[in-house]
């Protein structure tokens, strides 16, 4: 369970351009919810990411993860027990790695860092196994360095080390959205299948709201700061497109464009 | 032949110096200026050691773990104080001038005719028909002992982390390790290997000189980037002999320029003189076409 309580955030406190993002902002995921996330530009999807992930301090509020308060916690300790995606493929990988090298690294994740070595050989097939599923060619080429993969191997890299390891909640943010069509909806596949298959609590961000109504269980809507849909279950499901598109627009029109 | 073994010499010797940057910037992409001050630093204890007749065994690990506090100390200044990292290294270097003088006593320090690691009564009974090569051969067995304790590291899960550590911050993060830790033991390892690569210069030259120190991050940035952009193409070479390579290349280059007829006072402008032409000539010029979307 993940809960955001009370959050206020303000950018560039003091100064002419202070803007208030969120002011008491509350949020709940229950376990196993895989929640999608829309909204327009600047509504505070992606701070609301960072502030569960610490990447960015709230002003004030308490954020709870499985009841524990973890406001204080540093990014990286926070992240021992979450999985996260960026929008950018080359933010998940060591582009000068090879695949072997990046999925040894991502293997060893909550144990020590120690002088034990690194690639362990017998390995290589469990990886082969790993990414033939994918049908993206990556189970030939364990020995090529991440960088010369394409941006659509390189998210499913990217997502299946964020998750190698047991963790408990997986942050998408945009994954998706700097991939071309076919890729994207290989990387969305590749996405439901971990989470069902490891009961990953799932917070997605996406602009594609196809993929916002088509995956996951529950929905919700952002507008500066605020949430101003929200839907789970049963609700969700009877959705449909053009609703929540016709929402968009309003919203969009309450800001002149 | 003598000049050769002296390039070689003195190659060798830089090298270790040069694994060290070869960390910081290639690896860690810190510009580490530390480096001017570390290196002297272990010429340093290693004078004041000898001169005392400590055993100079002795000498490499104490220089070493010296080193490393020295780097440790850089990287909390970075990390823990957010001092830019460029910042950080001069802060450390030009208090380290001091720390040396403090350390030697005076600027200047001789040791000649004390046992040294190249002369002492082992070494001369075991190496005595080739007492022409001693030296060079001591030089290879410990730079190349720590080439090959650095490639071990390199593999080693905490390695890898330190490798990624340049590669892509966000990913140590990500697995949930604190990437401020990682850049000081980088920092720290490679300040080591300066010193003892300092240790081992002052035991050749048997001296310790304050000012010593001056323009070695440049020699060991050139090392590096000579080492690296010429055998980018063989990959049979592991990087950190080409780095090794590249050391003994571009000492030679300025025995070259000196046998040329240039003084020793030029050594500093030859010195900048060839670093600018091997950054201008190791620049890759297909930047136009950009592989990585």
């Amino acid at each position: 369970m993940l809960e955001l309580k009370h959050i206020h955030k303000y950018y560039n406190p003091g100064t002419v351009n202070e803007m208030c993002l969120f002011r008491d902002f509350n949020f709940r995921v229950e376990d196993g919810e895989f929640v999608s996330v829309v909204g327009s530009n600047g509504s505070g999807k992606t701070s609301m990411l960072n502030i569960i992930c610490g990447s960015i301090a709230a002003d004030s509020g308490q954020i709870l993860m499985n009841g524990r308060d973890i406001t204080n916690l540093s990014e990286y300790r926070r992240l021992s027990k979450i999985g996260r995606v960026f929008q950018n493929p080359s933010m998940g990988t060591c582009p000068s790695m090879t695949i072997m090298e990046n999925l040894s690294l991502a293997e060893n994740k909550g144990k020590s860092y120690n002088l034990g070595r690194c690639v362990n050989k017998k390995r290589r097939e469990t990886y082969q196994d790993m990414l033939r599923p994918l049908n993206l060619g990556l189970e030939d080429k364990l020995d090529v360095k991440v960088g010369a993969l394409s941006g659509g191997q390189r998210q499913a890299m990217a997502l299946l080390m964020s998750t190698m390891t047991p963790i408990e909640f997986l942050i998408l943010d945009e994954h998706t959205a700097a991939l071309d069509p076919k890729t994207a909806e290989i990387n969305m596949q590749l996405t439901e299948q971990i989470v069902r298959q490891k009961k990953l609590t799932s917070i997605m961000v996406t602009h594609n709201l196809r993929y916002a109504l088509e995956y996951g269980n529950r929905i919700i809507m952002m507008h500066q700061g605020k949430i101003i849909l929200d839907k789970k279950g049963k609700e969700k499901e009877d959705l449909h497109v053009d609703e929540v598109l016709g929402l968009f627009n309003e919203i969009s029109i309450e800001c002149g464009n | 032949m003598v000049l050769f073994i002296s390039v070689l010499e003195q190659g060798m010797i830089y090298a270790i110096m040069a694994l060290g940057v070869y960390i910081t910037y290639k690896i860690l992409d810190f510009p580490d200026l530390t480096v001017d001050g570390s290196f002297p630093m272990g010429a340093a204890i290693t004078a004041v050691m000898i001169s005392r007749g400590i055993n100079p065994l002795l000498t490499l690990p104490v220089c070493f773990l010296a080193g490393a506090a020295v780097g440790m100390l850089t990287g909390l200044i970075h990390v823990k104080l957010k001092v830019r990292d460029l910042l950080s290294g001069i802060i450390m270097m030009t208090a380290l001038y001091t720390v040396n003088l403090r350390i030697a006593g005076r600027a200047n320090l001789p040791i000649y005719n004390k046992t040294t690691i190249f002369d002492n009564d082992f070494i001369n009974g075991m190496l005595n028909g080739i007492a022409d090569y001693r030296t060079i051969l001591i030089i290879f067995t410990i730079t190349i002992i720590s080439k090959y304790l650095l490639d071990w590291y390199l593999g080693t899960k905490s390695g890898m982390l330190l490798r990624a550590v340049g590669d892509n911050d966000r990913i140590i993060t990500s697995l949930s390790v604190d990437k401020g830790l990682v850049k000081i033991v980088g920092l720290a390892i490679a300040n080591g290997l300066v010193a003892l690569s300092g240790c081992i210069f002052a035991q050749q030259q048997r001296y310790f000189d304050v000012s010593m120190g001056t323009g070695t991050v440049v020699i060991g940035l050139a090392s590096v980037i000579i080492g690296t952009s010429l055998f980018k193409k063989i990959t049979v070479l592991r990087v950190t002999s080409s780095v090794v390579i590249g050391s003994v290349l571009y000492k030679g280059c300025v025995a070259l320029a000196i046998s040329l007829g240039f003084e020793s006072t030029d050594l500093k402008m030859i010195t900048a003189a060839l670093f600018l032409a091997i950054l201008v000539l190791g620049m890759e010029r297909k930047r136009r076409v950009k592989v990585d979307a």
